[in-house]
Formats: C-alpha cells, sequence, structure tokens
C-alpha cells in the first residue's frame, strides 16, 4: 500500500521495524512526533521495546548508554538544545563504542528562540565519534534510520550513528513513503564487549596517558574502516529494496564547470536550481553531502568553480562545511551563509548565488554583502 | 507541478486537508507533498498549508508563493490575510461559503463546507469537520479524482460520514 | 513496557527469605572488593562497598559516576571490584542505571544495578537523574556513600558538608547547612530508603539486602568518613562513623513502604547522646569552629530526633 508519511513518522516507523530493546527519549519541537509516535507503538504492543520518559536529554543518552552495554539495540532522538544538552553523554556513547543511533532534527539554537532548521547543532557533534548522514526526503528518512543500525552494529565500527532531518522542512512535510521489512539485513545484535556478571569486567575506568590515545587511535580507525561498511550497506540495501544511496549525492554533476554543495533539503530544492540555471546556459551541477562524518573523499571537486551553501556557522571562522571542503580539495570556494533559523531559501535564490558568485569570498543570504 | 494554497484556521483541519489531498493524488498516480508552514502551535491563529502535485519527484521544500490554487477553509480568514498573494492569473479559488464570492480574473467556486458537516452532525470539539468535504469539492474541481479521494478519506478515518460529506460537498459544488 | 509500570509494585522479586544474622562471622567470605584497590588508607568508602557487594552478590552491576570509588577500582587495565563495574560521567548514573535495569529487566534478568555514588553525584549534580529514575520506578538501588564533600578531587564542599566545615572552597567553615537528601528522596516515596554507616557493617549488609528484594527504586545513605578530608588519622575511620552515630548528627534508620523504623545504636543516641563535641573535636574540618555554629548543629539534631521520633510513632 502506497503511504504518506511525515519525516517524522518515517523515524518512528523505521524504529518500528528494527525494535530496539531501549528506547529513551524526551521530547523537544520539533522532534516531538518521533516520541509520541514510538510511545504508541509501544503502549499499544506493536512495538516490543521498553520506552523510558527519562526526565532529560542527558539522560536520555546515559541510558541509551545503559542500556546499550547490556548488548541491546537502542535507540533515541532529539534536537537543537536537546542534542547539546546531551552532547557530554554522546561523547561517552561513541568513546564506550556504542552502537546507539540516534535521529536529531536539526533546529537553529537560542537566543533568542527558534524552532526552525539549521545544522549548527548537528555540527557542534561533528568531533565526538559519531557517524553523521543528513537526509532529503522522507524515504531517506526512513531506510537512513534502518542502515544505521547496520552500519552502527558492524563489528568493523561499533560507532553511534545520526540521521539528521532538517526541523519542520522534512520533519513536518508529508511525502510518499515505502516502508519495508528488513529482515536478516538487520541482523540480531552482538555486542563483543557486553556486559558479562560470569566474566565481570571494569567498563571506562581510570585510563593513563600510556593508553588513552590507543583507544582514541581505535575510534579513528574504526571511522575510516566505516567508510566500507557504509559502502557496502548502501549496496547491500539498493539490492535488496532498489534504492540508492551513496556519500554524496551528484546531479548533473559529470559535465559541469560549477557544483554546489549543500546539506538536506536544500540539497533536493538546489537541483530545481540546477536545471533553470541550464536553461540558462550555465552549466551548473549539485552535490548534495550525505554523510558528514566519515566526511566523504571530494575529489570531483577538484578544478570546478564550488559553491557551498552552509545552513550552519563557526564564529570567526566561517560556514562550516565551506571550511571542511576547502581544508579537503585546497580551492577556494564561493560560501553562502543561507537558511539559517529557518530562513526561508528557494531555488531562484539559490540560483542566485550561482549567478553572482564570487570564488573566494562569503556571501550571507539576507545581509547581501560579500565579505 | 501544480501548487496549492490552503488557508484556515489552526485546529480547523487544514493540515489534515493538505495530507488527505496529498495522499489522494499519490492514489492517482501521481507525486505529491503536503507542508504546513508552522509557527508555535495556536489555535484559532490563521495558519497556511501546502500541496504539491506533479508527474515526477518533488523537490521543492520552500513555501508556494505562486500558487495555481487557493482553498479557504475559513472565509473570516479573508479579513486579515490576502488570500489571493501570489496566486497565478486566471489561478482557481475554492472558498468554504454560503454567497458566491467573484474576484476578477480567477476561477471562483464556493461551496458550504460547514453546512455539510453541520447536517451530518461531524463536529468534533464544538468545531465541524472540514478536512473531509473539501476532498469531495477538490475532486469536482478535477484536482483530484473521486475514488482516490475516498480511499484516502477511508485510509485516515473510519467514521464512515466522512466519505458521505465528501460526496456531498461534491454533488453541491458547481464548477 | 512503559519503564512507569513499576513504580508502585509492591513485591519482593526474590524467592528465598533474606538472611539474618547475628554476628559479622556469618556474612559471605567472597570479596568482591579486591586487593588491588587504590584506596586511600583508612577509606570508609571501600570499607562500605566491601559489604554492599558482599549483600548483592556476584549477579550485580555496578554504575559508578566519577568519584572517589573511580580511583578506587584502579587503573586500566586492572579492576579492583570483582563485578562489572560501568563508569558513567559524573550526573548521569541513575540515567545510565535506568537504561541498564530496563535492559536487563526486558530481558527477563534479574541482575541488581546497584549506583555507587558520592554525595556530589547524588545531591547536587546528579540529582536531577537520581530524580527522574526514582520517579519513574526504576528496579535498582542507589547508594550514596557521603563522604561529605567533592574528595576525589582534594575536598571541595558539596551540598552534603556540614554547617561549620572547613573545605577547600570553604576555607573558613561552611555557612550553609547539609542538603537534606533522604527528605528528598522520601518525598519520591521509593519502596525502601535507610541510612547506614560504613561503621556498622552487619546493619549496612542486612540494608542492602533488603534493598534489594524490593522492586521498584531503593536507596540507602551510607556515612562514609573520609581520613584525609576529615583530617583525622586514618585508624579511627570506624570510630568516627560510631561517633557520628552516638552523637545523633547521623541517624540510621530505614523506611519501608513508608514506616519509618529507627536503628538499635540511635535509638540509645536519642536518649541519651553522647557530647557533639566527641564527635567534632578529632576533625580538623572543624578545627575553630564558631561555638554558635555548635550550638546551631545542636539544636537541629534535637529537632531532627524529635521528627523522626514523631514519625516512628505515627507510622
Amino acid at each position: 500500500m502506497k503511504k504518506i508519511a511525515t519525516g517524522n513518522k518515517a523515524v518512528a516507523e523505521a524504529v518500528k521495524q528494527v525494535v530496539p530493546a531501549v528506547v529513551a527519549a524526551y521530547p523537544i519541537t520539533p522532534q516531538t512526533e518521533i516520541v509520541e509516535q514510538i510511545a504508541e507503538f509501544v503502549t499499544s504492543g506493536e512495538l516490543k521495546s521498553r520506552y523510558i520518559a527519562v526526565e532529560s536529554e542527558h539522560s536520555a543518552m546515559a541510558a541509551c548508554i545503559g542500556a546499550s552495554i547490556t548488548g541491546v539495540r537502542t535507540f533515541t532522538a532529539t534536537s537543537s538544545h536537546g542534542l547539546l544538552y546531551m552532547h557530554e553523554m554522546t561523547n561517552w556513547a561513541a568513546g564506550a563504542r556504542l552502537p546507539i543511533v540516534m535521529a536529531n532534527v536539526n533546529r537553529s539554537l537560542g537566543p533568542g528562540w527558534n524552532i526552525w532548521a539549521e545544522h549548527t547543532d548537528a555540527m557542534q557533534e561533528r568531533d565526538t565519534g559519531w557517524l553523521q548522514v543528513y537526509v532529503s526526503t522522507v524515504q531517506e528518512a526512513y531506510d537512513a534510520i534502518i542502515m544505521a543500525f547496520r552500519i552502527a552494529e558492524h563489528h568493523d565500527v561499533l560507532l553511534p550513528v545520526m540521521v539528521n532531518l532538517d526541523g519542520f522542512l522534512l520533519s513536518h512535510i508529508m511525502q510518499p513513503l515505502d516502508t519495508i521489512e528488513p529482515g536478516d539485513f538487520i541482523p540480531p545484535l552482538s555486542l563483543p564487549y557486553a556486559i558479562d556478571v560470569t566474566n565481570p569486567a571494569g567498563y571506562g575506568g581510570l585510563t593513563g596517558p600510556d593508553q588513552h590515545f590507543k583507544f582514541r587511535w581505535d575510534i579513528e580507525r574504526s571511522m575510516r574502516d566505516s567508510v566500507t561498511v557504509i559502502e557496502e550497506t548502501e549496496k547491500e540495501f539498493a539490492k535488496r529494496f532498489g534504492r540508492r544511496y551513496g556519500f554524496t549525492e551528484n546531479y548533473r554533476c559529470e559535465d559541469a564547470e560549477i557544483i554546489i554543495v549543500s546539506l538536506g533539503t536544500l540539497g533536493k530544492e538546489t537541483e530545481v536550481a540546477i536545471d533553470l540555471l541550464r536553461k540558462e546556459g550555465i552549466r551548473a551541477g549539485s552535490m548534495r553531502l550525505r554523510w558528514l562524518r566519515p566526511f566523504p573523499d571530494l575529489s570531483l571537486l577538484k578544478g570546478k568553480q564550488v559553491v557551498v551553501i552552509d545552513r550552519d556557522y563557526s564564529f570567526g571562522r566561517g560556514g562550516i562545511l565551506a571550511t571542511e571542503i576547502v581544508a579537503q580539495t585546497k580551492e577556494d570556494v564561493f560560501s553562502v551563509i543561507a537558511g539559517l533559523g529557518g530562513q526561508e531559501v528557494t531555488y531562484e535564490d539559490v540560483a542566485d548565488f550561482v549567478r553572482k558568485r564570487r570564488v573566494g569570498t562569503e556571501f550571507w543570504f539576507g545581509v547581501n554583502a560579500n565579505v | 507541478m501544480f501548487e496549492i494554497r490552503i488557508h484556515s484556521r489552526g485546529g480547523q483541519g487544514g493540515v489534515t486537508a493538505a495530507r488527505l489531498l496529498a495522499l489522494a493524488a499519490i492514489h492517482d498516480g501521481k507525486y505529491a507533498t503536503a507542508a504546513p508552514f508552522y509557527g508555535a502551535e495556536r489555535r484559532g491563529a490563521p495558519i497556511v498549508s501546502f500541496v504539491r502535485i506533479d508527474e515526477t519527484p518533488i523537490r521543492v521544500y520552500s513555501q508556494i508563493k505562486k500558487p495555481d490554487m487557493v482553498v479557504v477553509l475559513d472565509a473570516s480568514v479573508m479579513d486579515v490575510v490576502d488570500v489571493l498573494q501570489g496566486l497565478k492569473s486566471g489561478g482557481k479559488v475554492l472558498i468554504n461559503s454560503q454567497q458566491k464570492k467573484e474576484f476578477a480574473g480567477y476561477a471562483f467556486c464556493n461551496v458550504d463546507l460547514t453546512g455539510i458537516a453541520l447536517r451530518e452532525k461531524l463536529v468534533v470539539s464544538g468545531s465541524p469537520i472540514l478536512n473531509t468535504p473539501v476532498i469531495g469539492a477538490l475532486a469536482k474541481m478535477g484536482i483530484v479524482s473521486v475514488d482516490s479521494a475516498k480511499k484516502a478519506i477511508r485510509e485516515m478515518f473510519t467514521d464512515e460520514r466522512n466519505v458521505k460529506v465528501a460526496e456531498a460537498a461534491y454533488q453541491e459544488l458547481i464548477v | 513496557m512503559i519503564d512507569r509500570r513499576v513504580a508502585k509494585a509492591r513485591s519482593p522479586i526474590r524467592s528465598q527469605p533474606l538472611q539474618e544474622l547475628d554476628t559479622i562471622a556469618e556474612i559471605p567470605k567472597e570479596e568482591y572488593v579486591l586487593k588491588c584497590s587504590s584506596a586511600c588508607a583508612g577509606c570508609s568508602d571501600s570499607l562500605a562497598l566491601r559489604y554492599v557487594l558482599k549483600a548483592a552478590g556476584p549477579d550485580t552491576v555496578l554504575v559508578i559516576p566519577a568519584c572517589c570509588t573511580s580511583v578506587i577500582q584502579g587503573i586500566y587495565p586492572n579492576t579492583a571490584f570483582n563485578v562489572p563495574v560501568y563508569n558513567i560521567a559524573f550526573g548521569a548514573a541513575a540515567a545510565c542505571a535506568s537504561g541498564m535495569s530496563n535492559a536487563f529487566r526486558g530481558a527477563g534478568k534479574k541482575t541488581n544495578v546497584i549506583v555507587y555514588a558520592g554525595d556530589g553525584g547524588t545531591l547536587d549534580i546528579g540529582i536531577q537523574a537520581m530524580s527522574g529514575a526514582f520517579e519513574r520506578g526504576t528496579d535498582f538501588l542507589y547508594i550514596c556513600y557521603d563522604n561529605e564533600a567533592y574528595g576525589n578531587t582534594g575536598m571541595q564542599r558539596s551540598g552534603a558538608t556540614p554547617l561549620g566545615a572547613k573545605t577547600t572552597t570553604t576555607p573558613t567553615g561552611k555557612t550553609d547547612f547539609k542538603k537534606d537528601i533522604d527528605g528528598i528522596i522520601a518525598a519520591h516515596d521509593p519502596p525502601y530508603m535507610a541510612t547506614a554507616a560504613a561503621a556498622y557493617p552487619q546493619d549496612l549488609f542486612k540494608k542492602v539486602q533488603k534493598a534489594l528484594s524490593f522492586r521498584g527504586p531503593s536507596f540507602i545513605h551510607v556515612l562514609a568518613p573520609c581520613p584525609p578530608g576529615w583530617r583525622y588519622s586514618t585508624e579511627k575511620t570506624v570510630e568516627m562513623g560510631k561517633l557520628a552515630v552516638k552523637s545523633g548528627i547521623w541517624v540510621l534508620y530505614e523506611r519501608e513502604y513508608g514506616k519509618l523504623s529507627i536503628g538499635a545504636q540511635s535509638k540509645v543516641a536519642m536518649k541519651k547522646p553522647i557530647p557533639l563535641e566527641d564527635y567534632l573535636s578529632p576533625q580538623g574540618r572543624f578545627k575553630g569552629i564558631d561555638p554558635k555554629n555548635v550550638e546551631i548543629l545542636k539544636q537541629r539534631i534535637a529537632k531532627n530526633f524529635a521528627k523522626l521520633a514523631a514519625e516512628e510513632a505515627s507510622s
């Protein structure tokens, strides 16, 4: 049956298919529908999970950590201030090598209170050891959650995964959704170091300078190994369920002279801008970055004029995505800061960014100044 | 791409109407998205919802600026909001009203959705249900097929009166 | 299953009767705090933990936030505890245990989940997570060992530091009262809560066994005198705990489904307490305490006695 669902609902539906033993979450706009739906599934018996209605996001992640280390599958969802409130524990989850999956509904940070889409929340988590994927459709949100469990739980990875979807733009939009039966695509979780009372061990105790760096390196090694695991998982998903994903989604890039790089729903809006620009004879293409961690190989951008749209910012440095891309390609870009706090950005605006590009500068949309 | 903007007040079912319409369009074999424009959730405040229908996947997430059609579930919204803003020349307008209204350059229709809902006593928390009859009216205007409209309503509501009000709106709307 | 379900469940989960102990010789010989621990000399935290784990037995997981116990457990790759120990960030122990308990119960396991946290991790930074876990009826035992300051960072004041006590952040003595964490816990109405002291291991042992026999959250507040922090000589650790009870500044009691019973040792103290000065004067932290503060402390002891006696009489 053809279904229609919001991004939030799709996340909850995916969680229902994967059946985590424990879901611990705290409601926050615009993520609330995810926890409401999961609580409803659990209450009605459709989902055989334990739902812990924790008193904060810090506790949500702590509860996921406590559950996960016993060797069971866990899930949480949050947004914005909630994500930052659990920041201490997101570091802990990755350091403890726990395959927790989280949906983060991207939203700006206060003050002033603003509930609309922005990527700065997740960007502030980029150094924690979590894998991060950004999605652009309801279907992709659903598929990404299911794949996230398989990737996180793979023994070459054993790191948590954050699936990011744009607040309201994607969390609340209704689009078609095809649900799947994952079957053995999601094998039973086997955590190699789960708590075993017959073989007691200490977890996360005092670790001296001669040992600690080894654990850090081990995270990085797994992060690098995760590239292959992500590729294999997405390949296997395409084989079984017919939908293909990659580290980036490239649109009309083959012969492009100019490539626009963006994240999330803006990446889809940009494709419409590309069609517009092509009609004007401008050879532009769109690269929608899906995985931010591990950061993909963007050699496709070499020698092209690159326009990067950041829905985030690092004050005193620049657009975070632009900064990362420049660091990898060693080439200047036209850095556009647009869409902060849900600022409306249309495909016509995106086309205009391209028309008015000045590589090597930064442009704040709405402020209308190249700086 | 066919773009529809729905005007209503918080709690009147404008968001559900958008969702039903998108679902019906999908049943017609098309692509569709329905997006409410969200602020803080306030009952009674004027709100807009957007529906896009197309033959190919829809990649636009920004708000609808130049709609092909405007639906007004609560005519009192017209006192505070310019519902015709950006409406394409010759664009369609559907208003929930007993009175016929005319604006030059647009294809106007009106139907008394409130009256239809009240006749069937389809009232929740004191508000007549408008989201299901409006789908019948939209079917009459050719936006979605009647079969798909009924199918969408039955998927989302178990009370068969919702189909009945949609049929009534279909009958009573004069195109 | 929604976590709240267990909140008001009133049936013990264990079928075997609780051990009745007449002498300390009947406490199990098995050791779970091993000889390689890195506790300070005269540490009563590890003394208390020794009996906690003897009472709990091997089917137990210890959750510890940042506290003295995270030092005492030893340095990776070694561990001084013969049960699994999960370390978690300072404010997160109860929440972590909440997840762990739900995972075990969901898998049909009866494994004891015990939080063993200091006063800072309980009264201060961890109070939100603890309150949440108690409100949700989490099936676990929360033990707060109270050395009345932030011990492993070198004795800074905590919410548990008593009036007049010197710490590194109250160099002239604390000007505020000790927070009534037991009153806060009691407001959550757990099936079982108790106070204990490392100086009375048999009492502690029994209370831990009893606490673990209840389904839902239980709480034990253990006084844990600290030689370097309180500034007394190491051999006096047990004596210090006993003086605290005898003077009445620490009262041993338990509350079962809200019904209070005051311990025998404290009943004696309530009839005829030793002078508070006998407890204060061996401790460097109270050196030079304002006599007015000593009077205030005495008044509060008397007030607390009266309150507890009235509660016991009415319950």
